[in-house]
């Protein structure tokens, strides 16, 4: 595990949470949608908060996929879940919404796992690689990478 | 009987999303190092690799059915129980079908990672 590697996972969690506290703040502006006058939903992507929450949504997907090809799903999950407690800290500090007791301990069980997982291997060992994949890369670079 | 209804929502959201991610992950690890393949290849060859992989699109497929069938619970279902259930459960059922089907090896420290962050989230959003 590079710095890299940990800075696109930070930006995973990281444009996750920003990306919903956007479309949060934009769908307070819009109000209720009912499921018969979906309408309300185009006039919602032209509101700038949206827009760009859909951005950084963007980012997080792709963020997502480059750690998934280098990092088990079973790390990428529980290490990039730190993003419900930043977007626990956004909506208390910048959405103004009540966190209670309960979500705390919430926040302190994610934090756990988090430290939890990240302190251990990223990828499973593979013995064997398909041939294709080996003629393709370097070999050189791909030790070092892993 | 609500309550069934409930819960067969929650199954689905469960289902399709851990499919999703299964699928998302298989298809790149295939794919390999995107930041390698980037600097070997190009941005355009790189997206295409991605793009072009069978079970990349299908996996977004999954994610999408998943999306909009937590939407279509959310609007008539309690948001309290939908979104904690649902999130916490794809948890504990990546981590499950990550063993499975990814043959990931889920040592102690990852199903204790999993576990409190299921029992977090579930916390959270409730």
């Amino acid at each position: 595990m590079t710095a890299q590697k940990y800075l696109v996972l930070a930006g995973v969690a990281l444009f996750a949470s920003a990306g919903d506290s956007l479309l949060s703040r934009g769908m307070k502006d819009i109000g209720g949608v009912s499921l018969h006058d979906l309408s309300a939903l185009i006039v919602a992507v032209r509101n700038p908060w949206i827009i760009l929450g859909i951005l950084f949504l963007i980012a997080f997907f792709a963020a997502y996929m480059s750690a998934l090809s280098w990092a088990d799903l079973t790390y990428v999950l529980p290490a990039t879940s730190i993003g419900y407690v930043v977007l626990a800290l956004i909506a208390k500090f910048m959405l103004h919404e009540q966190v209670t007791m309960l979500r705390w301990v919430g926040i302190l069980l994610i934090s756990a796992g988090v430290s939890f997982v990240a302190g251990g291997p990223a990828l499973t060992p593979r013995p064997e690689r398909p041939a294709s994949q080996d003629d393709a890369l370097e070999p050189e670079h791909a030790r070092s990478q892993s | 009987m609500r309550h069934a209804y409930t819960w067969g929502a929650i199954l689905v959201i469960v289902i399709t999303s851990v499919t999703g991610d299964v699928l998302l992950s298989h298809a790149m690890k295939s794919v390999g190092d995107v930041g390698e393949l980037y600097r070997r290849t190009g941005l355009v060859q790189a997206l295409g690799r991605i793009l072009g992989n069978l079970n990349f699109v299908l996996g977004i497929v999954a994610m999408a059915a998943a999306f909009f069938s937590l939407l279509f619970a959310l609007s008539w279902g309690d948001v309290s129980l939908v979104a904690p259930a649902s999130a916490s459960l794809t948890f504990v059922g990546n981590a499950v079908a990550a063993r499975m089907f990814l043959n990931e090896r889920v040592d102690r420290r990852r199903w204790i990672a999993a576990g409190l962050v299921a029992c977090g989230v579930a916390l959270l959003a409730g």
